[in-house]
């Protein structure tokens, strides 16, 4: 080291670069860099070359004008008179929901299974690992196409639910009926649910929106001063005040009102007349399927995930909790899992990417997702192939880059901290 | 040295790209097979029998042009395509040749730098219900739900139809003919809509087909044929002519059966050219002068293809109507072949 030190700064030769180990690591590095950028550049200008060859250069003119078709799901306005940008924003939004929401119940899906795997119980344990080898060893595609068929197969079409003025009259009943003291229509395109209607609401939905979320929070921020104030007085006096009634009214009473003074109504679906239900939300059976398909799929994996990461955490840590008087559960949830997540979050982050990118398989339920607006109509309709996937390849890298960053700020909050 | 070794490769990397387009007969030729972009299964048009032969009306243009180019029909490879990857597979030269009851656009033409060499079915768009539920009219789907193949005309048809009309549906958008009938059989969708053709295919293979209405209304026009790459004059020569060949046979009565009688027997100069017998007309688009000849010896005329596949006493049922020959008031009509 010290040698190194010494060496004179001032006569520097060329010839350091590669046999002075104080340069070679960064002219390696640098040379490395220059080779890429080299052959992304080549590769890069030899696309923009054959295309302009074929009398095609890459333009995202097409994103303006007028896309022409419908799309089966949309979370904003969308009608064929809009642009194909707008139809890819729909399909961006519908792959984040299935995304989102996918995450959400294969982490759930997986954190049971991978504890029950470790069941003592020999029936549990078996059910559970017959689900994790089932669903990891069949691909996610047959899956979807399991799920979905029986499920525009099995369940009634909308017109079975019709009552006609001579099925009155005659006294017969309609071939299906509605579940839930006739709330829910489960059908083979989807099922219709209650929405919520506003007699009275604002103008705009999004400002009723707002009107009923800032209650929530206000009605939860008083109920937390509340348990924290009867908290200080159990530490202080050693009584702790009954709040549970006080709770009550302060979390319900203002929403209720507020619905109250909107005209808050259930919008209850109505059995068609022509061809589809009246009113409510539906939720399509694309939808379903794909969520359900998605969810049971990479669940499995992280089942996986968790019970390595359960197992990751000695014996002696359960044993130890055992000798102070714990039980089970909450030697689980309280010494076991938090340790674990620290070997659990890594790989799970993985499983959510795959999820993300998985719901490209869309089509397959006929989910219009961003794969199959923009790299599917719109790159069909306007022959634009390589700039939509250009732009597809760019969306999905993001999604995947925002999911992981967050994913890897979590991590850095369950890690050990070495103080 | 090795540098020199570099840009060569480098070098021949970037013609590669442009080599592939050069001559699509002389791929053919070279390969000994012709690649043919296909549906995945539409009876009647192209679809594997049971014992997995390709046969239909669109799947016999291609075996006349294999019978024109390389004088074997069998020498086909059928690649089925879905119509969201069809137009894709054809540009990167996955197939040579497309027959898969694509409709003729402008934007299609220009933008995709495809080149629709003829039209070998005229057609329209149409809705197919099940007779139960009551309609009889297009204009009565107001808030149906409607099955439909993604990547097709047919989609924006249907949104410029509905818009026209003031009247709204609910779209299912499937990959292909299979997914759409089954979701149309189990009723998830109220309506099936696609070219007329496709509909009476589709239709022919239910078990319970008089349970199921074509209804009357044609929102669309449909011309279906075959697509090449934009830029191979030659190889859209070639197909161009095989199939106008088929329409002169019929129209001469040239069938497969009697060819070689015709061929010794007649003294129509234009039937001469056409079986090769004078002038070389093969010759001249880079084919023997028994090209033509061999493609209605492998298929027969175009009348033969449309009965045995499609016709009157098929399955699928479908009359000439706008696809007679133009001497008996339809639209098929060949330039003179001289
Ligand atoms: N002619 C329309 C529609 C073509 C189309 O997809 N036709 C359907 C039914 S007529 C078909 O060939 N399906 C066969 C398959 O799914 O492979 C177009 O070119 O866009």
């Amino acid at each position: 080291m010290t040698m190194i030190n010494a060496a004179p700064r001032d006569d520097f030769r060329l010839s350091m670069l590669i046999y002075d180990t104080r340069y070679r690591a960064i002219t390696i590095q640098l040379f490395v860099l220059a080779l890429v950028l080299a052959a992304i550049w080549w590769l890069g200008s030899n696309l923009q070359a054959n295309l302009e060859a074929k009398g095609r250069p890459l333009s995202f003119e097409f994103l303006w004008s007028r896309a022409g078709y419908d799309i089966g799901q949309t979370f904003i306005p969308y009608t064929s008179d809009s642009t194909h940008f707008r139809a890819m924003l729909v399909g961006l939004l519908n792959t984040l929901v299935l995304a989102l929401l996918g995450c959400f119940f294969a982490t759930i899906i997986g954190v049971i299974v991978g504890v029950l795997r470790l069941s003592k119980n020999w029936l549990v344990a078996l059910l559970t690992s017959i689900y994790v080898e089932i669903f990891r060893n069949i691909p996610l595609l047959l899956w979807i196409l399991v799920i979905f068929v029986p499920l525009y197969e099995m369940t009634p079409a909308p017109n079975a639910f019709k009552v006609t003025d001579e099925m009155i009259a005659s006294g017969t009943e309609p071939a299906a009926s509605m579940i839930l003291g006739g709330t829910v229509a489960v059908t083979n395109r989807g099922t219709y649910i209650p929405g919520f209607l506003f007699d009275r609401g604002f103008e705009a939905g999004w400002m009723t929106a707002l009107a009923i979320f800032l209650v929530i929070g206000g009605s939860l921020a008083a109920h937390l001063t509340l348990t924290a104030r009867a908290r200080r007085v159990q530490e202080a006096t050693g009584v702790r005040p009954t709040t549970w009634w006080k709770s009550l009214i302060v979390l319900f009473a203002p929403l209720a009102l507020l619905l109250w003074s909107l005209g808050f109504h259930l919008d209850i679906p109505q059995p068609p007349t022509r061809f589809n239900f009246e009113g409510g939300v539906v939720v399509q059976n694309p939808f379903v399927a794909m969520l359900i398909a998605l969810s049971l799929y990479t669940g499995a994996f992280i089942a996986e995930i968790v019970r390595a990461g359960i197992q990751s955490v000695s014996r002696g840590q359960t044993e130890a909790a055992f000798a102070l008087g714990l039980r089970p559960n909450r030697t689980m949830n309280l010494v076991i899992l938090p340790q674990a997540l620290r070997v659990i979050i890594p790989p799970l982050i993985s499983q959510f990417l795959n999820l993300t990118k998985n719901t490209s398989l869309g089509i397959a339920a006929s989910y219009a997702d961003l794969r199959g607006t923009l790299g599917g109509v719109t790159l069909n309709q306007t022959g634009r192939e390589v700039e939509a996937m250009l732009l597809m390849m760019l969306i999905y890298l993001s999604i995947s880059l925002i999911i992981s960053s967050l994913m890897n700020v979590y991590n850095r909050s369950v890690q050990l901290k070495e103080r | 040295m090795k540098k020199s070794v570099f840009f060569g490769a480098l070098a021949a990397t970037t013609l590669v790209a442009g080599m592939a387009s050069a001559a699509t007969i002389d791929d053919v030729k070279a390969r000994g097979e012709l690649l043919c972009g296909s549906s995945t299964g539409l009876t009647g048009f192209g679809a594997p029998d049971a014992s997995g032969n390709w046969t239909g009306f669109d799947v016999d243009l291609c075996r006349a042009v294999a019978a024109a180019v390389l004088g074997d029909a069998t020498k086909v490879k059928f690649v089925p395509l879905t119509g969201e990857t069809r137009f894709t597979a054809l540009q990167s030269g996955e197939v040579d040749l497309l027959a898969r009851n694509s409709t003729w656009t402008m934007s299609r033409d220009s933008e995709l730098a495809l080149d629709f060499v003829a039209v070998n079915y005229y057609d329209g768009q149409g809705f197919m219900v099940k007779k139960d539920l009551g309609v009889s009219s297009a204009k009565e789907l107001d808030g149906a739900t409607v099955c439909i193949q993604t990547g097709t005309t047919t989609e924006l048809n249907l949104a410029d139809f509905f818009k026209q009309n003031n009247i709204t549906y609910q779209p299912v958008n499937v990959a292909d003919d299979n997914e759409a009938q089954s979701q149309y059989v189990a009723g998830a969708c109220d309506a099936y809509t696609t070219d007329a053709s496709g509909l009476a295919a589709s239709r022919a293979t239910l078990p319970d087909a008089e349970n199921h209405i074509i209804l009357p209304e044609i929102i669309s026009k449909e011309p279906l044929g075959p697509v090449v790459r934009h830029g191979d004059n030659n190889w859209g020569d070639i197909v161009r002519w095989t199939y106008y060949a088929l329409l002169i046979a019929e129209e001469k009565g040239i069938t497969q059966a009697n060819v070689e009688e015709v061929l010794a027997s007649t003294t129509d100069e234009e039937v001469k050219r056409l079986l090769g017998a004078s002038g070389d007309m093969g010759v001249k688009i880079g084919l023997d002068n028994a090209a033509f000849k061999n493609a209605i010896l492998a298929v027969g005329n175009y009348g033969e293809i449309f009965a045995r596949n499609i016709g009157e006493g098929t399955s699928i049922n479908l009359a000439r109507g706008l696809n007679a020959l133009w001497t008996q008031g339809g639209l098929q009509y060949a330039p003179p072949f001289r």
